[in-house]
């Protein structure tokens, strides 16, 4: 996330501020298992069309910014993302030709892995999910993918970012 | 110190509603000003009604506490916080309010509401802080029942709506209605504070302890307005 104009890159960072913000947005108790999981979404959206701008770190870097967030313990955020995203650098090549709802199966998937690891670490402290509702997030992130790509794949290709 | 790194994302996120409420507030009719003043009013009657009654208890309690050579009460001074966020996580019940190490405020701290305790401060940041709240499933606080003093463990289960106490005996004299307030015993909430009221008492004789659920007096998913109590050593900023 080398913030250089010509390359327009400062869109990757601007949406992973954006996305931060969507994280911590109170929604009613009702809605808060319904909540996308925005981070890796766009974590997912930034591998697949430009793999080359996201190291490992940096998503670790990320990772542990969204535990300061929530307030969750220190890294079990960021060990769910290095999981996926090192998921996601090994396919690329391969999701980024699939139809549309292949790669919201393929969303689904990978939100619900990432949801598996932070609630694995998360019940070391304690609270278990009471069932599969933990799932939730995988199943509203697959359902929005499709809007979020299109829209981000116009945004990209309007600002030229490469 | 990390932790203040999300003080801002919560602020920011709060606007919203923030503005919302201000809406509400600055857009009224003069009848409905009118009308909510007149309700202000008779609460204000039936509230000093009952602080006459209080002056006279008072004294005597205090006389009485002379007479059995205890100590006396120690008056909490509260300090008013306003909540700004609550934790994405369905899992956690945690919220954040506006008041952090600047305003005073210290790690465990009380937070109550106009009904009731809410729960502790577990994260302290600049501007802001972390309250772990009652009904978090690891949660637990030490409670008695008002009408017999009986000693208990109030244990969150992740419910808002609920609480389980820990360990009761099947001949505990536990009644649906009984209202529990906290005990002190922790040396982390101060006593007397209303926690909860007990829904329901099932005595199942297979089982070693009887299985009581309790229900939570704070609106804790509701109350926007808290009060951070300072116990008898905490700081002086931003007394009340």
């Amino acid at each position: 996330m080398v913030l250089i104009k010509a390359h327009n890159r400062w869109l990757i960072t601007t949406t992973f501020v954006l996305a931060l913000f969507l994280t911590v947005f109170p929604v009613g108790a009702a809605l808060s298992w319904l909540r996308p999981e925005f981070i890796t979404l766009l974590v997912i959206y930034w591998v697949l069309v430009m793999p080359q701008q996201l190291s490992l770190l940096r998503l670790w870097l990320l990772g542990c910014a969204v535990d300061l967030l929530v307030g969750s313990m220190l890294g079990q955020h960021a060990l769910a993302l290095m999981v996926v995203s090192y998921v996601c650098m090994l396919s690329y090549q391969r999701v980024r030709r699939y139809a549309l709802w292949q790669q919201s199966a393929f969303v689904f998937l990978i939100v619900g892995l990432q949801q598996l690891v932070s609630n694995w670490v998360h019940s070391l402290s304690g609270s278990t999910p009471p069932s599969l509702v933990f799932l939730m997030p995988a199943l509203a992130s697959a359902l929005v993918w499709p809007f979020l790509y299109l829209y981000l794949n116009r945004l990209r290709l309007r600002l030229r970012v490469s | 110190m990390l932790g203040s790194f999300a003080s801002p994302f919560y602020l920011v996120t709060d606007l919203p509603s923030r503005l919302l409420a201000w809406g509400q507030e600055s857009v009224l009719s003069r009848d409905q000003l009118q009308e909510h003043n007149d309700a202000l009013r008779a609460e204000l009657l039936i509230h000093k009604r009952k602080q006459q009654q209080m002056a006279s208890l008072a004294a005597e309690n205090v006389r009485l506490r002379q007479l059995l050579n205890s100590a006396e009460m120690i008056k909490d001074r509260v300090l008013v916080a306003e909540l700004v966020g609550v934790s994405p996580d369905p899992l956690t019940h945690r919220v954040v309010i506006n008041k952090g190490r600047r305003h005073g405020v210290g790690l465990g701290q009380p937070l109550l509401d106009a009904e009731g305790l809410m729960g502790q401060v577990v994260e302290v940041n600049e501007l802001t802080s972390q309250v772990l709240l009652i009904t978090d499933a690891t949660h637990a606080l030490p409670v008695q029942i008002s009408r017999n003093g009986v000693r208990a463990v109030a244990q969150g289960v992740g419910d808002l709506y609920r609480l389980t106490l820990r360990h009761v005996s099947n001949t505990v004299d536990v009644r649906v209605g009984d209202l529990l307030v906290s005990s002190g015993l922790g040396q982390r909430f101060p006593e007397g504070y209303p926690v909860a009221e007990v829904t329901s008492v099932v005595n199942d004789p297979g089982q070693p302890f009887a299985r009581v659920v309790v229900r939570p007096k704070a609106h804790l998913n509701r109350s926007r307005h808290v009060l951070l109590v300072f116990g008898g050593k905490a700081a002086d900023a931003g007394e009340l």
